[in-house]
């Protein structure tokens, strides 16, 4: 095939712009739609689960006063709040909505490579999310198994919701893997094959580069799960015995002989963990862009962010065990497990050392997005730095399953996340639907839910010092914790419930801009990456117009000498500015 | 690649850093269509999930206390008054790597544009893979008359039969949804569908690719399930 310089193939791509409220809206191909019908959807969703863990709080702030709050549905609260939270908010949001949002539009191509695919890669995801919430409703209700899903005591009676939520959990996530698979096999052949002219990978915005590393971890991520989840469905429907060894339950026999509990977690894990990183990647990315570009410079050490996402990813698919300390393992295998998951701490500090060298003696706005973005940084170095003891098995194992847990993972890829998810909220929104919103709402919203989440998150590792171990209903009358454990997490509860009642004012700015905001500037914060330099505010269905940019430069040519604005977008050609940076190399 | 591809000016570097250049370079960065990159990706997944499976079902078969039941005995067939082991695997083995052949050779008329002999090479193909599909059924349903089921058999652990009926079942889905693709796909080229789409018949290559993939997946099964 004779070469086609990235491919402006547009008689493969049909564009007959779509008349009707039905195919604009509904039954979209167009990547934005898409992304936004995902970002509604996953948004939704989060809410339920950010309900859930309202309740989750109250009974463990006040035990025992709230009678519509049991055991049962306390551990089918947890469950579902990490499951939706981890899943079905922020991967699909990352991925499915800022995936398809920035990918097209940062790599200058038309739309998606495939768009009927992305289309209904939503939909499918949708159903899934239709399926995870009817099982709130069958008899039984949701699964309360933990968000590890982990046998025997996810299939085993005792357990709420074994007769009809587990079935439908995992039904749910079979399906989520596929919608998952149609959008991500959409964004990496986008990537690779679809960029405009111009467009190398290492001009790419780095928020596309975080992206496209995630999809690919997911892509080879998610089959360990959808294994498992077969397996496990045949281990309930078909009394199969992969997960379930000879157990005695409730005097009686199941009927189970032989397998083993522990490949469930191996086979969990090799997803579950590239997961977190599914997670931190794009935001990771997002983060480098809203920095530099409010800071007005450029990031520093742009190539040694790239290969450390991509190393970052790579390391991800061989740690997976060191959530597997305390089920017991040769211990040959704690050694390199523990020494591979410290080696991530690597990569990963580079990137901190370059998001915080990108700020020094930088031009710094302290727009709502940058607030968002620097705040991401504090709660990631945080985290980070919790994760240090847990890597170690010496200093897990004391730790395993104690509220210090809680307050790592929450730090690091629950608070650290949604930070970046609200800054990019923030950041894009104007482009998104050509309105702005309110500032001083924004930082309203920012402070309370920083301080906010600081107070929930910073005292839950006393607590896990102390002892108190997670996924308790009830601490009831144990010896070993001082009366004040639970004065802390009366405390703790009300933060969780102040920070939750603080979202309503992100709503509030997002509902008045999206009625009354004033119009935005079509590149209201001087970006020079190219979704900024559509022809269209909001670009339009095929995002160009007639002819596809041209990329000339970097995503970070910010405050560059000798040029009379402080930024130079992509597509400004070489004879009209000083001749770009390429990709960080010093000159 | 050529020197055409080369952005304006960009020298050739060499080593390691050449390796980077030439993949970031400004290009796509595998010279095939966007379908056919797609495709390769998918089957990167896919082969994941079947390598978990397999995985798991050596993990269990160590796992299990109960003696493993011997694959030659249990998928013996009597031939001429003989038990000849794995005859059946042996000829839909066979009959697997022989659509394997027919669809190259469809791909091959394919890209010389004979519409007619693409047809039928692929039909021939979706047939023998259709063949392999109904061989498999004959072998369910020998074993489940022989009182294999997925929680027990009468051979010994129980997994045994958990791994034989969802990694065969798993992979005959892939064939069957394969039969379905070739057969649409050589229909499309029967009725000139691609004719009107500039006379590109590279789907042909890209439907081989899921097939010989299929195929490749049934030769680990093969090795890791039935010598094994």
């Amino acid at each position: 095939m004779s070469y086609v310089a990235i491919a402006d193939r547009d008689h493969e791509q049909e564009h007959h712009d779509p008349q009707t409220f039905i195919t604009k809206y509904i039954w979209s191909q167009d990547h934005k739609v898409i992304a936004v019908q995902y970002g509604l959807t996953a948004i939704f969703v989060g809410l339920i689960a950010l309900g859930l863990s309202a309740m989750m709080r109250l009974q463990l702030g006040f035990p025992d006063q709230f009678s519509f709050i049991n055991p049962e549905n306390y551990y089918q609260f947890i469950t579902m709040h990490g499951m939706i939270m981890v899943i079905y908010l922020l991967t699909a949001l990352f991925l499915g909505g800022f995936g398809n949002y920035l990918i097209p539009l940062q790599c200058g191509a038309r739309d998606m490579v495939f768009p009927y695919l992305n289309m209904l890669s939503y939909w499918v995801y949708l159903l899934s999310v239709i399926i995870l919430l009817i099982s709130f409703f069958v008899p039984g209700g949701s699964t309360g198994a933990g968000w590890t899903l982990y046998p025997p005591q996810a299939i085993m009676q005792g357990t709420p919701g074994t007769d009809w939520g587990i079935l439908l959990m995992l039904a749910s996530l079979a399906v989520f893997i596929v919608a998952f698979t149609m959008g991500g096999l959409n964004y990496v052949t986008t990537v690779l094959q679809a960029r405009c002219k111009g467009m190398t990978l290492m001009r790419m915005p780095l928020s596309v580069w975080g992206i496209f590393i995630a999809t690919i971890l997911g892509l080879l991520a998610f089959p360990a799960l959808l294994v498992s989840a077969i397996m496990m469905l045949f281990d309930k429907t078909l009394m199969t015995s992969f997960f379930m060894p000879a157990i005695s339950s409730m005097g009686a026999d199941p009927g189970y002989t032989g397998g083993s509990p522990i490949l469930f977690q191996h086979l969990f894990w090799f997803f579950g963990h590239p997961e977190v990183y599914i997670v931190a990647l794009p935001a990771f990315g997002i983060v480098s862009d809203l920095l530099s570009t409010h800071a007005r410079k450029n990031i520093f050490g742009y190539r040694m962010m790239v290969w450390a996402i991509i190393a970052i990813g790579g390391l991800s698919f061989i740690v997976w065990a060191h959530h597997m300390y305390v089920s017991g393992m040769n211990p040959y295998f704690g050694f390199f497990f523990a020494t591979t998951t410290l080696i991530i701490a690597v990569p990963t500090a580079i990137k901190v050392y370059n998001w915080v060298l990108t700020l020094w003696e930088g031009n710094i706005h302290l727009r709502v997005p940058m607030l968002f973005a620097i705040g991401f940084i504090f709660t990631f170095i945080h985290g980070g730095l919790t994760g240090l003891f847990l890597g170690n098995v010496t200093i897990d194992l004391p730790l395993s399953d104690t509220y210090f847990v809680v307050a790592h993972f929450h730090m690091v890829m629950g608070v650290s996340p949604v930070l970046v998810v609200f800054g990019a909220i923030y950041h894009w929104w104007p482009k998104i639907t050509g309105r702005m919103y309110n500032e001083t709402l924004g930082k309203w919203h920012f402070w309370m839910t920083f301080l906010g989440t600081y107070a929930i998150y910073l005292p839950m590792h006393y607590l896990g010092f102390a002892g108190v171990p997670r996924r308790y209903f009830a601490m009831g009358n144990t010896e070993f914790l001082p009366d004040s454990a639970q004065d802390l997490n009366a405390a703790i509860t009300m933060s969780a419930l102040f920070v939750a009642a603080t979202q309503i004012l992100f709503f509030i700015n997002m509902i008045w801009s999206l009625l009354k905001g004033p119009k935005s500037d079509p590149n209201p914060w001087n970006a020079t990456s190219l979704e900024w330099q559509t022809p269209d505010h909001p670009p339009k269905h095929g995002n160009w117009g007639h002819e596809l940019p041209e990329c000339h430069r970097w995503a970070y040519d910010y405050s560059v000498p000798g040029y009379e604005d402080d930024f130079i977008p992509q597509n400004v050609p070489p004879d009209k500015a000083p001749a770009g940076r390429d990709h960080g190399e010093d000159h | 690649m050529s020197e055409a591809v080369l952005d304006g000016g960009a020298q050739e570097v060499p080593g390691k850093e050449g390796l980077v250049e030439d993949w970031a370079r400004d290009k796509q960065v595998f010279g095939v269509p966007w379908g056919k990159a797609m495709m390769w990706i998918f089957l990167l997944s896919d082969t994941f999930i079947f390598s978990c499976f397999l995985v798991g079902y050596m993990s269990v078969r160590i796992a299990t206390t109960d003696p493993w039941p011997s694959p030659s005995e249990v998928f013996a067939l009597q031939a001429f008054g003989y038990d000849v082991p794995l005859l059946l695997i042996a000829i839909m083995t066979f009959v697997l790597i022989t659509s394997s052949g027919t669809m190259a050779l469809a791909v091959n008329m394919g890209y010389r544009k004979d519409r007619n002999k693409t047809f039928w090479l692929m039909v021939a193909t979706a047939l023998l893979g259709a063949t392999f599909v109904s061989m498999q059924a004959y072998e369910w349903t020998k074993l489940i008359s022989e009182g294999v089921r997925p929680w027990e058999n009468p051979f010994g652990a129980a997994q045994f039969g958990s791994s034989f009926f969802m990694i065969t079942g798993f992979h005959g889905m892939h064939v069957s949804a394969g039969v379905i693709y070739l057969l649409v796909i050589a229909f499309r080229v029967r009725n000139g569908f691609y004719e009107k789409r500039g006379g590109n018949y590279e789907i042909v290559e890209i439907t081989g690719l899921y097939w010989h993939f299929v195929d490749l997946v049934w030769v680990f099964i093969f090795a890791f399930f039935y010598l094994w």
